[in-house]
């Protein structure tokens, strides 16, 4: 990554000269006969606004905009929740084999059974690991996971007659998607808090289940960063009052090959497989949330899945076969591309690989947390093992150095450090989420914590430099305010 | 400490009603509430004529970390939202008690400001909070 | 292989400091009972080696069929750069832009982005990108709701010429939220939507109409009618758009007479630059005018300057969004799909606006051709009269499924068939031509028919 580029990458429209363009790649020109049938009154009066830039100057353009990022291919980047290990770049290659690349979705199933094998061994692979009875594959993301997992809990209890429960519980250090996505399901959200060892607070719990109790959403480690060590009787407090525990999959990378969240008691999960899977985060997706149902809430699976024939032959299931599915949450199947890079990371990690996942996340979160608390940095949670991540809290440098977790934040990006996830979870005042994933050597981490502890250092001698951070970026601390004030979300002319 | 004019009423959720000799009154959020929000870069008030019930989510104000809800503290019909807002959000930081004023109602209830709090009481509440 | 770097030094360093003997103690909060004894459902790992040799088998048990299937998914041209400079590790292994001081290589393909696709669809401004075409009309949907004011009633009317996978995932996404979408004929003849058919909602409150143009016949609706009848009547107008006929097609934005054109527009940017990949990942758009810019999901990028004065990207208007507002936000959406939208705003800056228009053309002129071809075979004729856009159906004398067998027996993906999605049409099969196809493969297509109807009629 190159620092302060002298030359400030401009918009591409001003590179723009009319005439000029990727010429090469253009279809030949048609004579204007060719699309005469389209009627005048249907057809565009004037040419669309596109960069018309040549090849090379295209390529150069997009080339530097990638050297102004960070990214897991060049840069630690502990980003608490998030799960930023290394993207194998076999997954990649792989999934972008032509014949996989070039297949349509309406595809008949006899030229697809090599893709259709692949996506059926990911189904069950998923269901080991998770310990669950049944797997989608479809929803294209985290949220829209939580969407179906919760679409399910909701149709189960309908197609019961039970139409009072509809108050989904949420413990208050939940992920915002959590109750966003209660909503869109058309729940209610109820709130309930955690104590100061980071686990739910089973009494309040009690009080809170009852007849309307739809179902519970929980990560388990939570996102405090720590394992909820009463699960089983969390689980059986809401199972007696006939709600459903759903499970977010989020933390999952701590506990890969350790503990499967179907043995815990959960009836429904999603997977983030741009997480736990190793899938591309891409500049902010393309995603894939995947769920796992116990056996009563099979019949409820979003469509399509792969069924498997009594003549071995891979088919989509439909309709006809899951006439209770929450119905289709995908044009087609889903990011199928993602999920043959999920399956392609799964098969090369194995059951050796799995198990070894979730020892060495925790092992690497666990060496951070003591030099970190050795560095004399505060964890929120101190009488607790992290699981693959914990936080560390900045209230008492916000208080004695009026130094905050966003300066810590914005002056480890000059040390070549991507910032930890800051402000999640709200519970936590200043804080810094750290998970380092078990990609990472024990150098990196080592200067991890050199840099947090020179920061602090600096940090008492001399605030200045941290609180005005970043000094060696393209650009520095970007007005917000005016950015959603002063709307400015496009590019037109100067002229 | 915040600013907390004596011949206001004030709610829970931080916001502050003022009786105008007409007999509206204009409600608006309190300087606690405009801090914690932070630079307000757009409200929505409601437009005039909108009938509301006391607890109403009736106008929203956002800032870069929130966009909050603005529960009407009376029950009444909105004669005005405070047009100058459109154009400058920040009077609401600025001047939360004057020009940041959020909308009028006139209340179906004669004595509509009866069940809110006076001004000692919404600063034991603010002491509480931040205990 | 786990990509786990450690040596057995490190982990013995590492479990010192932590003051612990083995990694196992580090589990020691959790219940015994609830510790995995084996993974025996999961196979032994593979190496590189191994997984490329089983990959590359399965990929050519699936082979390269020629394609002449559309139906929302279309075979383009993606030039060579599109994806080399995508998969750069500083784009492909990026996380959201939340720092934006770090990310201002995204934030600023995302601006750029978002300026293309705004522009292309005649409107005002986009979002940073939803999942799908499919998604982006539940959620266009919503919108809808929150932003027309004057409706109350939660009644979407889709007509039936809208795709009908869209029609499905607009239910399934946005019917927990109590929206009620409802099916609007069309015209057997024309395979298009008549104003006529609408008359009978005049009076009643309607939120929004979707408008889906080239519709999924391939037929082109008449959108200024239609657009005009909903501004009429308080109605918001989704419109649903193919990126690629928008090279040649009046966008949706000068939609109607009135000059107000569509209030909200969603589609799939797939044709442009994103390969078939058996139906994903794929990315949906979403464009609106500035006044509903706040109703609007997903996430958005905004220029603005830093503290010394510097232009810079940010992502902006988040208070709306499910990390800061949590049950009351616009949607639970947390993603965009940032491959995607780079993949193509790589491919718009490559073609340009020419580059564009010519590719449009050159799909419809060889879906002309297609026709004609098809429609010269004993047996086969056109669905609907009235002008279309790379894409037609066709009417059998015989039911369509055995025909594509056999025609994928050959190597030939002859199309969809329409019979289950439409049984009143007849045996109907939906073609679709794009640039990729050659004279010479249509004249494939057409011989293989020949031979697959010779042997239907030898077999009865």
């Amino acid at each position: 990554m190159r620092a302060q580029d002298k030359d400030h990458e401009k918009v591409i429209f001003e590179y723009s000269h009319p005439g000029r363009g990727a010429t090469d790649q253009w279809p030949q020109e048609l004579p204007d006969s060719a699309t005469a049938d389209l009627p005048q009154k249907l057809r565009r009066s004037r040419r669309a606004q596109l960069p018309e830039v040549s090849e090379l100057e295209t390529v150069r353009h997009f080339t530097r905009l990638s050297h102004l990022n960070f990214s897991i291919d060049t840069h630690f980047y502990p980003l608490g929740s998030c799960t930023m290990k290394y993207n194998p770049k076999a997954c990649n290659q792989y999934a972008m084999l032509p014949e996989l690349l070039g297949r349509h979705p309406l595809g008949p199933e006899s030229h697809g059974q090599g893709f259709l094998a692949c996506m059926y061994e990911l189904q069950e692979m998923l269901k080991e690991v998770t310990g669950m009875q049944g797997v989608a594959l479809s929803p294209m993301a985290g949220a829209h996971g939580e969407f179906a997992g919760v679409a399910m809990i909701r149709a189960y209890h309908r197609s019961r007659g039970d139409l009072a429960r509809n108050e989904i519980i949420v413990p208050e250090a939940a992920h915002g998607t959590n109750p966003a996505t209660a909503t869109m399901c058309g729940c209610v959200v109820r709130e309930i808090p955690v104590n100061e060892e980071g686990d739910i607070d089973l009494e309040t719990l009690k009080a809170a289940v009852g007849p309307n109790t739809a179902g519970i959403m929980l990560t388990n480690p939570s996102t405090l960063g720590v394992f909820e060590r009463r699960i089983e009787e969390v689980a059986r407090i809401v199972h007696a009052a006939g709600g459903l525990l759903y499970y977010d999959g989020a933390n999952l990378n701590a506990i890969l090959g350790k503990v499967r969240p179907g043995d815990m008691g959960f009836d429904v999960i999603h997977m983030n497989l741009h997480k736990t899977f190793s899938t591309p985060h891409g500049g902010g997706g393309p995603g894939a949330g995947a769920v796992g149902v116990s056996a009563r809430l099979r019949p409820f699976l979003p469509l399509p899945i792969v069924g498997l024939d009594e003549g071995n032959r891979y088919r989509w299931l439909t309709e006809k076969d899951l006439p209770q599915s929450i119905g289709r949450l995908s044009a087609f199947m889903g990011n199928a591309g993602v999920l043959l890079r999920a399956y392609i990371y799964m098969r090369m990690l194995g059951r050796e690989g799995m198990s070894q996942v979730g020892e060495y996340a925790t092992l690497n979160a666990n060496y951070m947390l003591s030099r970190l608390k050795s560095a004399g940095f505060d964890a929120a949670y101190p009488s607790r093992r992290a699981s693959h991540e914990f936080i560390i809290t900045l209230k008492r440098q916000a208080r004695e150095l009026d130094v905050t977790a966003m300066d810590f934040a914005k002056r480890l990006l000059d040390h070549g450090f991507h910032a930890p996830t800051t402000y999640f979870p709200l519970l936590v005042p200043e804080c810094l989420l750290i998970e380092p994933t078990e990609t990472e050597s024990k150098d990196i981490l080592d200067a991890f914590v050199n840099a947090m502890a020179q920061i602090q250092q600096e940090a008492e001698q001399e605030p200045e430099r941290v609180t005005s951070a970043p000094h060696t970026m393209p650009v520095r601390r970007l007005d917000d305010v005016r950015a959603a004030k002063q709307l400015d979300l496009r590019w037109k002319p100067t002229a | 400490m915040s600013n907390v004019p004596p011949d206001l009423k004030y709610t829970k959720t931080h916001e502050w009603v003022r009786n105008l000799a007409d007999g509206t009154v204009e409600i608006g959020i309190t300087d606690h509430a405009q801090h914690a929000l932070g630079d307000l870069v757009f409200v929505e008030v409601p437009e005039s004529g909108r009938a509301v019930k006391v607890g109403d989510p009736t106008a929203v104000v956002e800032s870069v970390k929130a966009a909050s809800d603005v529960y009407s503290p009376v029950a009444g019909v909105v004669t005005q939202g405070n047009p100058g807002l459109a154009s400058e959000p920040e009077a609401v930081n600025t001047d939360p008690y004057g020009k940041g004023w959020l909308m009028r109602l006139r209340p179906t209830n004669g004595t509509a400001t009866a069940e809110l709090m006076a001004a000692p009481e919404y600063l034991k509440l603010l002491q509480t909070e931040a205990g | 292989m786990a990509f786990i770097p450690h040596t057995p030094a490190d982990v013995e360093a590492m479990l010192a400091t932590i003051g612990v003997s083995s990694i196992e103690q580090l589990f020691d909060e959790i219940p015994a009972s609830l510790r995995v004894k084996s993974l025996d459902g999961v196979p032994v790992g593979l190496n590189e080696m191994q997984i490329g040799r089983l990959m590359s088998e399965r990929a050519r048990a699936d082979g390269r069929p020629l394609c002449f299937i559309g139906a929302g998914a279309y075979e383009h041209h993606i030039p060579s750069a599109v994806w080399a400079i995508t998969t750069r590790g500083e784009f492909y292994s990026a996380y959201t832009p939340y720092q934006a001081e770090a990310s201002q290589g995204t934030l600023q393909l995302i601006y750029e982005y978002q300026s293309m696709i705004a522009n292309l669809t005649g409107m005002d401004v986009s979002n940073a990108s939803l999942y799908d075409g499919a998604s982006a009309v539940a959620e266009a949907s919503l919108m809808a709701v929150r932003a027309n004011r004057k409706s109350k009633s939660l009644r979407v009317l889709i007509p039936r010429t809208v795709s009908p996978m869209y029609r499905r995932v607009a239910i399934a996404t946005a019917g927990n939220q109590g929206l009620r979408f409802e099916d609007v004929a069309y015209s057997p003849d024309s395979g298009l939507t008549p104003v006529e058919v609408l008359k009978k909602y005049e009076g009643e409150d309607i939120t929004a109409l979707v408008i889906q143009q080239p519709n999924f016949f391939g037929q082109l609706e008449d959108v200024d009618a239609l657009t005009d009848w909903a501004h009429a009547h308080g109605i918001f107008v989704i419109a649903v758009v193919n990126p690629t006929s928008l090279a040649l097609l009046k966008p949706p934005g000068e939609w109607g007479t009135t000059g107000k054109g569509a209030d909200i527009v969603v589609g799939d940017g797939q044709p442009l630059g994103v390969p078939l990949s058996s139906g994903g990942p794929y990315f949906g758009f979403m464009t609106t005018r500035t006044e509903y810019v706040r109703q609007m999901p997903g996430r958005i990028v905004g220029r603005t300057v830093d503290l010394n004065g510097r232009e810079g990207f940010t992502l902006t208007l988040q208070a709306r969004e499910q990390h800061i507002r949590r049950a009351k936000a616009t949607s639970n959406i947390c993603t965009n799909q940032g491959l995607l939208v780079t993949a193509a705003t790589i491919y718009m800056s490559l073609m340009g606006p020419v580059g564009l228009e010519r590719t449009a053309a050159a799909s419809h002129a060889r879906a002309n051709d297609l026709l004609m071809a098809l429609t010269s075979v004993k047996g086969v004729r056109r669905a609907f009269t009235g002008p279309f856009f790379h894409e037609a159906v066709v009417l059998f004398d015989r039911p369509v499924a055995p025909i594509l067998t056999s025609l994928a027996n050959r190597g030939i993906l002859g199309g969809l068939d329409l019979s289950e999605a439409f049984p009143e049409l007849g045996y109907a099969l939906l073609v679709c031509a794009t640039e990729t196809k050659t004279l010479s493969d249509i004249n494939s297509y057409v011989t293989a028919l020949g031979e697959a109807l010779q042997s239907a009629v030898r077999a009865a």
